[in-house]
């Protein structure tokens, strides 16, 4: 595969993303076939460290089959990929190691206690008693939830739970976390505090994947692909694929990609 | 006064101070608002709001606290059984058999309601047209967007007089929800009244009218026009080259009320009058920001809402 030279862009925002060569996720022609059907269909692209990506497709396209391989949970029929420096292949366990995940689905358990949450997640990877009481302060002093401790996740508003979830899927300090449909159902006002944690997790380095129907949060995003029955028809800045497609806005870039689709929902 | 009853009598939805609660959690408060006959009606609020629980009691399927609702002129308690002949409710969760095949659950439902598909197939033809190439197919095995046909089919097929739609959008991409507004337009012709809820606020603007409602309360209730033109402070669009940090300087300006990223642009609400756009260009470039580009804009839902939630 070959490496990517990014020159300095000085139309875009992002300066981690210019100033960073190393690719988190590396994409080669990647195949998964369920029988006769093909869900995802040689898709390839690079994700840099630091960067947000956002994965848009239609309901059905193949993104959540895309995601399972790169998180190794699922094998890919043919091509290669590589997250965080392992194959995602042959080095499965490695890959989940050092990835964090969060959907709207599932996130945390609710019937443990928020610090309980943050132990057990921590403690599955692998991180050391002293390190996880340290770090458990610091997190909920930063998220002001430090009076909220001892309360059963159940018990707290969507909006915190999801923030929460947010904090704990990086909590192991992953090179890479995928968010699959993160703010889904939250109101307008956290689902943007929700994308300023985002920020300020690239800030320290970690690089997101990340998928949302809303077309508004695909403009938060550094670059954007968005995937059509299978393959990725588009992926570039969002400024880039509105100018490309004459469009004012990602939805109507959206639109006029995936209006085409032959394939619906999963 | 008897005119006015007479009215009253054929208003399709009509609640009066509805309240419920689950052990500690308020799930609704004092709830009041009426749905006129053939208005597509949108409950707009995240999730926790309290939409599905409105739903539930209108359906006759919860008991409110205290308060009442009527539907077509029934009351949700007294007369359940004649509101449960008359109105359609897709639930949002997919609760059709699984194990039946799609032409079975639609006759299934048809013969509960004393009918047949053929009674009633064009009012359902343009959306079960689509899935029935897959009539034999079981229920469970129809993708997402082909069993939220299925269950607007079933909930259709005994023309009901008012709908019920609980979060039909929820988690469909664009394209999809474009499609099932399309639909639901369709069916507002037919003269069907509908009560569909969602969270998504851009989809406030196909309604009549919206109820925005948050953790349990009405916010407000009006045509999602009238909402956003009684916005009532000075709005504008922000952007420049770095929109992150752009975010952070901008909140910390002593004449911008509030500040909140809207895809490619900044929405900044003004609280000193006398700010000119070229004042704050100025201060942003003192900043350190360039290709810094600043506009007058109208409210949208969303920033009504946020406005309402403060």
């Amino acid at each position: 595969m070959t490496k990517n030279i990014i020159t300095p862009d000085s139309n875009r925002q992002s300066s981690i993303v210019n100033c960073q060569l190393d690719s988190v996720i590396q994409v080669d022609n990647l195949v998964k076939r369920f029988g006769h059907f093909t869900a995802v269909d040689h898709i390839t692209f690079d994700v840099k460290q630091g960067e947000i990506f956002g994965f848009l497709g239609a309901n059905g396209a193949g993104k959540t089959t895309a995601m399972r391989m790169l998180c190794g949970l699922s094998k890919p029929t043919e091509g290669h990929g590589r997250v965080a420096g392992f194959d995602i292949d042959r080095e499965v366990e490695k890959v989940k190691a050092s990835i964090g995940y969060m959907s709207q689905k599932f996130s945390l358990y609710n019937d443990l206690k928020v610090w309980e949450n943050i132990r057990l997640f921590a403690g599955i990877y692998g991180m050391r008693d002293k390190e996880i009481a340290q770090k458990t302060d610091a997190l909920l002093q930063r998220l002001n939830f430090t009076s909220e401790r001892n309360t059963l996740v159940k018990e707290l508003p969507l909006g915190w739970k999801q923030k929460l979830a947010f904090s704990v899927s990086i909590f192991h300090q992953p090179k890479v976390v995928f968010l699959d449909e993160p703010t889904g159902g939250v109101d307008p006002v956290t689902r943007r505090q929700f994308w300023e944690l985002i920020y300020e997790a690239t800030s320290e380095g970690i690089t997101v994947f990340v998928t949302t129907h809303y077309m508004d949060e695909a403009e938060y995003c550094n670059r954007v692909s968005i995937m059509v029955d299978g393959q990725v028809k588009a992926l570039d800045t969002p400024g880039n694929l509105k100018r490309q497609f004459e469009a004012d806005t990602m939805d109507s870039v959206f639109h006029r990609l995936a209006r085409n689709a032959t394939r619906s929902d999963n | 006064m008897s005119l006015q009853n007479n009215i009253q009598a054929i208003i399709p939805v009509q609640c009066r101070s509805l309240h419920k609660s689950y052990k500690k959690i308020q799930a609704l408060q004092d709830i009041s608002f009426e749905v006129n006959p053939g208005e597509l009606f949108g409950i707009i609020g995240p999730d926790g709001a309290g939409k599905t629980t409105l739903f539930r009691i209108l359906t006759t399927l919860l008991l409110p606290a205290s308060g009442s609702a009527t539907v077509d002129g029934y009351d949700v308690v007294k007369d359940y059984k004649e509101i449960r002949k008359r109105v359609g409710y897709m639930p949002g969760r997919f609760s059709l058999y699984q194990d039946l095949s799609v032409e079975e659950n639609l006759t299934f439902f048809a013969s509960v309601f004393n009918t047949t598909i053929e009674e009633n197939y064009d009012l359902i033809k343009d959306i079960y047209c689509q899935i029935e190439p897959f009539k034999k197919r079981r229920a469970g095995a129809l993708s997402g967007g082909m069993k939220q046909k299925l269950a607007l089919s079933c909930a259709l097929i005994h023309r009901p007089s008012v709908l019920f739609l609980d979060e039909p959008t929820t988690g469909v991409d664009p394209v999809s929800r474009k499609e099932f507004w399309e639909i639901l337009k369709k069916l507002k012709q037919e003269g069907i009244t509908i009560l569909v809820s969602t969270p998504y606020m851009d989809e406030a603007s196909l309604c009549d009218r919206i109820a925005l409602i948050n953790n349990g309360k009405i916010l407000k209730i009006d045509t999602p026009e009238n909402i956003t033109s009684q916005f009532g402070k000075i709005l504008w669009t922000v952007q420049s080259r770095n929109m992150h940090t752009l975010l952070i300087d901008l909140r910390e300006h002593p004449a911008i009320g509030s500040c909140f990223a809207f895809g490619d642009t900044h929405h900044v609400t003004i609280t000193n009058e006398q700010l000119k756009m070229d004042d704050l260009k100025a201060y942003l470039e003192g900043k350190g920001h360039a290709d810094i580009a600043i506009r007058p804009a109208g409210a949208t839902i969303e920033d009504c809402f946020m406005d309402l939630l403060k």
